[in-house]
């Protein structure tokens, strides 16, 4: 257990010393998509019924800026440590492939939480919004970032470059965030277009993190938590096949 | 007791190459072993392969007795690896790295050792600097601390000496030697064949991922060759000396590669020959303008060794 606890701790420890660009970045950045949507759009977009635009956008652009950051957590880190070799370091002990994985999605799960506490601190005051439901919210918020913690990991030990990797977050990842409902209801789109949305497992994320401040969501919060907790099951199983195999990491 | 390292029939591929192809080794607890071969022998590969780096394609490594594939976490814990290249992580303090080093091994509040270490690395004074503002040497220094800091038996040290200036590898050398008497396996891969020769009790010699020699350093010495007579002379060589010649005298000995027309090296097996050598030198009228008895080095050793299988 110590040998995970300290892998935890250096994962920490690594994004806290640069806490300005890991985490106050990501949080002024939410902050200036309220100011500049909220401004452009509170009067045009319809939402749910009775809900205002700008407490729409709150919890979305909160679980963005979350799953964003706890993939660049893990990804970030290995792929460092991969390109200056000093992954080494964390080759060399007798960590299980388990162990690893623990350390590096807890990690990354503790950064986009940090994360998204910051942009919901920030941003709530400023437009007002409660949290209806605490237990919903806090649930998808820790699923969502584990299950990007474990997609990063498995992006990190995919790829051998950094330009790779953000490849791998211009076209995956940020598309699906922001095809994923952050700043609109899918209910307002045509038809085809919602069926291309239930597809995508970032939109489950930000639904049902939303019903947790709002009470209203597209989808019922359980079929979208069993989403979220398949797609993050299938891409830990994958992280956990690929260390335990040695990808990339172990010649 | 078993061997700290004992290593059958491993073998291992990239592609096409042969990096390992079928390696027998063992190295007895508390010796000082040489593992030398040019680049490509092997040499990292074998090491990784005990550090779980890399994975074998066939044959079996044991540390102190225990697997490095089933016993890995075992194995690991018995073993300590200095690693060829020049690596830190740039987000951390030289004494943030040892402690998370120290901790990954599974050993909180190990800070007595830690100090202790820099201090015989002489790092106590850039313990809370950060990585990155450290020299070349200083950085191999914190490689050495962090392969020792979960205090493993058996330590292997990959080139541990490129690029470091000559203080600190008298002072890396000593340490190490001190590790030795306490009783440390060490396995040491090195360029700088005296350093092997001062320092190795015995010594394998991989060519192309195969063992093609392998005794006490000593013994390899002299098995491999007698002494040399270099000479410059006048006349022609006698017939009767034809077939002690060394060819490419020049290179040969530690010779300069350049060295002028009528210098040869003659093969001698003791001290007592060279007298029959200049009695037929004489006897076949030839002038000795310079004459030098050459001891052989590991050096020279090595290079006959690679140049003959």
């Amino acid at each position: 257990m110590t040998g995970l606890l300290t892998l935890l701790q250096k994962e920490l420890l690594r994004f806290w010393k640069v806490a300005f660009q890991t985490i106050a970045a990501p949080v002024l950045t939410a902050l200036l998509y309220l100011i500049v949507f909220a401004h452009a759009l509170e009067e045009r977009v319809a939402v749910f019924e009775g809900v205002r635009y700008t407490a729409f956008l709150v919890p979305g652009l909160a679980m963005m800026s979350m799953l964003q950051n706890a993939f660049a957590n893990s990804s970030s880190s290995l792929i460092q440590s991969k390109v200056t070799g000093n992954i080494v370091f964390v080759l060399l002990p007798p960590l299980s492939h388990r162990e690893f994985f623990a350390a590096y999605v807890g990690a990354a799960t503790l950064r986009g939480l940090a994360v998204g506490a910051g942009v919901v601190a920030v941003t709530s005051p400023v437009v007002g919004v409660g949290i209806a439901h605490p237990l919903w919210s806090a649930a998808f918020a820790l699923a969502g970032c584990a299950a990007l913690g474990a997609m990063g990991l498995v992006a990190g030990i995919w790829a051998d470059k950094i330009d790779e990797l953000a490849a791998f977050q211009n076209f995956v990842i940020m598309p699906l965030t922001f095809l994923a409902g952050v700043f609109y209801s899918i209910g307002s789109l045509p038809a085809f277009w919602q069926k291309v949305s239930h597809l995508n497992p970032f939109f489950y994320m930000i639904d049902g993190f939303r019903y947790g401040f709002l009470g209203a969501s597209d989808v019922d919060p359980v079929v979208s938590l069993a989403v979220v907790a398949v797609f993050f099951a299938v891409l830990s199983a994958g992280a956990l096949a690929l260390l335990r195999s040695g990808y990339k990491l172990r010649s | 007791m078993p061997d700290a390292i004992e290593i059958r029939g491993l073998s291992k591929r990239y592609g096409a190459l042969r990096a390992l192809d079928g390696v027998d080794l063992a190295i007895a607890q508390g010796e000082f072993f040489g593992l030398l071969g040019p680049n490509g022998a092997g040499k990292t590969t074998l090491i990784s392969i005990l550090a779980g780096l890399a994975r074998p394609d066939g044959g079996t490594a044991r540390v102190l007795g225990r697997d490095v594939l089933a016993e890995y976490r075992a194995a690991r814990r018995l073993l300590g690896v200095v690693p060829q290249e020049l690596v830190f992580d740039p987000f951390f303090t030289v004494r943030e790295t040892l402690r998370f080093q120290s901790g990954y091994f599974g050993l909180r509040g190990n800070d007595a050792w830690i100090e202790e270490v820099m201090h015989h690395l002489d790092l106590a004074g850039k313990a809370d600097a950060n990585m990155r503002s450290l020299s070349g040497g200083m950085k191999r220094r914190v490689l050495i601390a962090q392969a020792l800091v979960h205090r493993p038996p058996v330590i292997v040290l990959d080139e541990p000496t490129a690029g470091v200036d000559v203080e600190l590898r008298h002072g890396l050398w000593q340490f190490v030697q001190r590790l030795n008497a306490d009783g440390h396996t060490i396995v040491l891969t090195t360029h700088y064949l005296e350093e092997a020769e001062a320092l190795c009790g015995r010594i394998a010699m991989l060519k192309q991922g195969r063992v093609v020699a392998l005794d006490r350093t000593a013994d390899l010495i002299r098995r491999f060759h007698a002494l040399y007579v270099r000479l410059r002379i006048e006349g022609r060589l006698p017939d009767a000396l034809a077939a002690r010649r060394v060819p490419h005298a020049g290179r040969e000995a530690g010779g300069e590669a350049d060295a002028g027309a009528g210098v040869l090296l003659l093969q001698i097996q003791d001290y007592a020959e060279a007298e029959s050598v200049l009695a037929a030198l004489r006897a076949g009228g030839c002038t000795i303008l310079e004459m030098e008895i050459v001891q052989p080095d590991l050096e020279e050793v090595f290079v006959q060794i690679m140049k003959r299988r």
